[in-house]
């Protein structure tokens, strides 16, 4: 029984590596650069909710969409500040740098904001655990709600890239962006939705990290945001359901290397199976191969 | 002929400012610390400005001269830095601590420089970012397993345990030396800021001289093109799998410096915030310009000591001041306001050079 | 004895069967052109003789020595030189430097000789940079070696990656296009530089080129390509003049 607890825990962890891994994996499709910056967005969506919840004494929900519409409109304006101006510059590592920079800017300032010392953070799940097997399994709310939140989100934003007319100019963007400028599309545009939606996961992605482990300093951030996005390359970055089989993957592998290796080098044991996934198949599991043309 | 001769001269001639560069820092530097005109903080920083550096170096011959992007530099420094200070630790007294300290510096590139082959032999078969997550995952992997390892010294020999000090089952009379997440403690402290200037010298000549020479050729030919490269003949596996190794053992050299001035290494020095940092000098120096990554690594390195007065902000000050110097060194638009600016002024120049000439 | 001897070469990717049963046959000293319209296969074939691409069946021999299926770096070490069609120079190095990677494996010393600037490096790079400077002389490129590849004009640019090629010492040059991208006074000049590297030194060439007044101006004999399948092989003067191959170019 307690192997099923364990998957049950890894899907869900999983699920949260999934949403920040599909923030990374638009994003990069979209502007073909690595936000580092990405899993401090997570952090001060997490910060965000804590101050309306207890300082303001905004209803949960509410505090999440707060959260939610302070990360987009704080991923649309790093966008604007510090990539954009980098979108041509000689070398693709410019914007790496600069969103490594931008990483250490949202840290400090929460650090000066929050302090350093460790918030702990209320579960806003109120929903009773599930009890099942006369006890010996006990689900969690918020295992329930990560999990179907990712489902969820999942399948919207499949719904949104392919139905929808801002969303196929997404998938036009990635694929050729000058292409798409003379068809017409409003590539800034584009991009900036892009991070927008990207940021608003990151908010929720906070959220949900934070029930399940409810402490919060300004680096938090940091380590799952570095796992989403190992994540995003295991499945293959730029895919969506990639970045979704890849963020549940890696969750389980985590909590079953804890829970049965040793809690110490499950960190390791993820990263060695990334390892092996890229040198079977160098583009991740849904990668598309390309091969450079003589 | 002639022009290849002034082409020579121009390349030995740079190379030369850039060891001056560091030779004149090293003596004013010198001078300072001898007439106390140096904050204690600062001296204390003086080794570690070595450190990156050298670091720096090593990381700009994967980066900039091979043209792969490695996110996991900080790894090899850890290797260099264990291997190095184990071996000082289980010398001991056994030999005079000069002798004990470069045959350390030695183990460290060479223990490095394995570990460059053997990962770089699967890691190089990869593209852009693949390769640069890889390179992370690999760091990371070191970080995580040196911080389960414990190893110790009896009369009997070596002991080796992933659990436990209490597992390594040794006689009375032995000693753990790498004591898990403790690491390891009581390294000699061998480094000095003259030895750290030297091995900045050496790491320079070895990788100025790689770079003008058949196999920097090879190497930049790839980074440039590969399958041209592979088109005339050179082989791509061997010379990627070099510079990568090379630099690996360089980063090693810069672990030993590291480890030997600290009575306690942990691995927490080494994660991947580490390798970014290396990497961030890099970049700012100016990717494939060496003078550049020792003078980025020293700036940054001390900037954050020199802006201490501010306590608070400084670490806020420290990221913007590097998002802004990134933009006004890579934004096209930057480079363009730069570039006119510097017309405007040239022109004016030459404006006042004809008035005086007339 | 033929210099290049390609018999039944073929290739499929996918269910697209790219070049099948092609065979070719030049001597040394020739000048031979591949011609065909576009997506004809002739690029795959350039591909296939110098290893970029595995053949599915087929055998090429050079000099009468087995050489397929071999690494592009093999094949290069035993005498194969190209050019491609969309320039593949290494930019961001000098002229100059260009040129000395392509003479890499003529000139050896080892890593450690030229960190530690052993008397050999000195010895050999200087041999390198007098044989470079004697190759670009020939391409007119020797004002500008200390120029970044990049920075040359685009015509300058065609002629350094001849030059590069022939650094390596081939016994047969294969041109992919030479002259795609360049005005009729640059192309005349370069068909007297493909004449003149074909005299001077001892050249055996292969061209791909869409240019008629090139490849009727220098080829001696042509194949032309179609659909992956050779439509018609000869001398120039017969095969320009072969209506099959008029209507693989202008359509029926």
């Amino acid at each position: 029984m307690s192997f099923i607890s364990y998957l049950i825990n890894g899907i869900s962890l999983g699920s949260v590596y999934a949403i920040i891994a599909l923030g990374y994996t638009m994003v990069y499709g979209i502007a073909k650069m690595l936000n580092f910056a990405h899993g401090d967005v997570i952090m001060i969506g997490a910060y965000v909710v804590l101050t309306m919840m207890t300082g303001a004494g905004v209803n949960p929900l509410l505090a999440v969409l707060i959260s939610m519409a302070a990360c987009t409109i704080l991923g649309m304006t790093i966008e604007k500040i510090a990539y954009k101006p980098l979108r041509n510059a000689a070398s693709p590592l410019a914007v790496l740098i600069t969103a490594i920079g931008v990483s250490y800017l949202l840290q400090n300032i929460a650090l000066l904001v929050f302090g350093a010392s460790a918030k702990s953070f209320t579960n806003i799940v109120n929903i009773p655990a599930l009890t099942l097997a006369g006890g010996k399994l006990i689900i969690t709310g918020t295992t329930i709600v990560t999990i179907f939140a990712c489902i969820i989100i999942m399948l919207g934003l499949t719904l949104f890239v392919n139905k929808t007319k801002p969303g196929q100019a997404m998938q036009a963007v990635s694929e050729d962006r000058g292409a798409a400028q003379l068809m017409g599309i409003n590539v800034n545009g584009t991009i900036s939705l892009t991070f927008a939606i990207g940021s608003a996961l990151a908010a929720i992605a906070g959220v949900l990290l934070c029930s399940a482990y409810p402490t919060l300093t300004p680096y938090t951030g940091a380590m799952p945001g570095i796992k989403a996005f190992v994540a995003a390359v295991f499945g293959g970055i730029g895919s969506i359901p990639g970045a979704m089989v890849g963020g549940i993957l890696l969750g389980i592998i985590e909590i079953m290397g804890k829970a049965y290796i040793s809690s110490q080098v499950a960190d390791a044991i993820v990263f060695a199976v990334l390892i092996v996934v890229l040198l079977v198949k160098p583009t991740g599991l849904f990668g598309k191969n390309i091969q450079e043309k003589v | 002929m002639k022009k290849n001769l002034m082409k020579m001269n121009k390349i030995t001639k740079n190379n030369l400012i850039t060891y001056g560069i560091v030779v004149v820092a090293f003596i004013i530097m010198q001078i300072l610390v001898t007439s106390g005109n140096i904050s204690s903080l600062l001296q204390g920083l003086l080794v570690p400005l070595c450190v990156y550096a050298i670091a720096a170096i090593s990381l700009n011959l994967v980066v900039g001269i091979s043209g792969e992007l490695s996110l996991g530099h900080a790894g090899f420094m850890c290797v260099g830095a264990y291997a190095s200070a184990f071996f000082s630790k289980a010398v001991g007294e056994g030999m005079p601590g000069m002798v004990r300290f470069i045959l350390a510096i030695l183990v460290g590139a060479l223990v490095a420089g394995i570990f460059g082959i053997v990962i770089g032999i699967p890691v190089l078969r990869l593209r852009g970012d693949y390769l640069a997550i890889v390179t992370l995952a690999f760091g990371e992997i070191i970080k995580n397993l040196m911080n389960v390892l414990y190893i110790g010294m009896d009369s009997n020999g070596l002991h080796f345990s992933v659990s436990d000090a209490a597992s390594l089952n040794m006689e009375a009379d032995g000693t753990v030396i790498i004591n898990g997440a403790l690491g390891i403690t009581g390294t000699p402290k061998d480094s000095t800021f003259t030895i750290g200037v030297i091995l900045i010298l050496i790491t320079l000549f070895i990788v100025l001289n790689l770079i003008h020479s058949r196999s920097g050729r090879a190497i930049m030919s790839i980074r440039d093109n590969r399958i041209a490269a592979e088109s005339v003949g050179i082989n791509i596996t061997k010379y990627k799998l070099m510079a990568f190794s090379i630099s690996a053992a360089l980063a090693g050299v810069a672990g030993v410096l590291y480890a030997h001035n600290l009575s306690t290494l942990t691995v927490k020095k080494f994660d991947y915030n580490t390798s970014i940092l290396i990497l961030v000098f890099v970049v700012l120096g100016g990717i494939g310009s060496i003078r550049g990554s020792i003078i980025a690594a020293v700036i940054l390195t001390a900037l954050p000591e020199m802006l201490r007065g501010l306590s608070d902000y400084r670490m806020l000050i420290y990221a913007i001041v590097l998002i802004a110097m990134m933009l006004f060194n890579w934004a096209p638009s930057a480079i363009n306001w730069r570039e006119r600016v510097k017309a405007k002024f040239k022109g004016k120049k030459q404006k006042t050079d004809k008035k005086e000439a007339a | 004895m033929a210099m290049l001897e390609v018999s039944n070469l073929s290739i499929a990717f996918g269910g697209l069967q790219a070049v099948d049963n092609f065979n070719l046959k030049i001597n040394k000293g020739q000048l031979y052109g591949l011609i065909g319209p576009n997506g004809a296969g002739k690029t795959t074939v350039f591909n296939l003789l110098t290893g970029v691409y595995k053949p599915n069946e087929g055998i090429v021999k050079l000099d009468g020595k087995d050489i397929t299926g071999r690494s592009t770096i093999e094949i290069n070490k035993s005498g194969v030189a190209r050019t491609f069609q969309n320039i593949r120079l290494f930019k961001d190095m000098t002229v100059l430097d260009n040129v000395k990677a392509g003479l890499h494996n003529h000139y050896k010393y080892s890593t450690v000789t030229g960190i530690l600037r052993l008397p050999k490096y000195y010895k050999l790079e200087k041999e390198m940079d007098e044989r470079a400077m004697e190759i670009l002389k020939v391409f007119d490129l020797d004002k500008e070696v200390n120029y970044l590849a990049s920075n040359l004009p685009y015509g300058k640019q065609r002629k350094l990656e001849i030059a590069r090629a022939l650094a390596t010492e081939p016994k047969l040059l294969l041109l992919d296009e030479p002259a795609a991208g360049m005005n009729p006074n640059e192309t005349q000049e370069l068909m007297d530089t493909i004449r003149f590297v074909r005299d001077h030194f001892d050249m055996t060439i292969l061209l791909i080129e869409h240019d008629m007044k090139l490849v009727g101006g220098i080829c001696e004999e042509l194949t032309v390509l179609n659909f992956g399948q050779v439509l018609t092989q000869g001398k120039t003067a017969f095969v320009l003049n072969d209506p099959a191959v008029i209507t693989a170019y202008l359509g029926e």
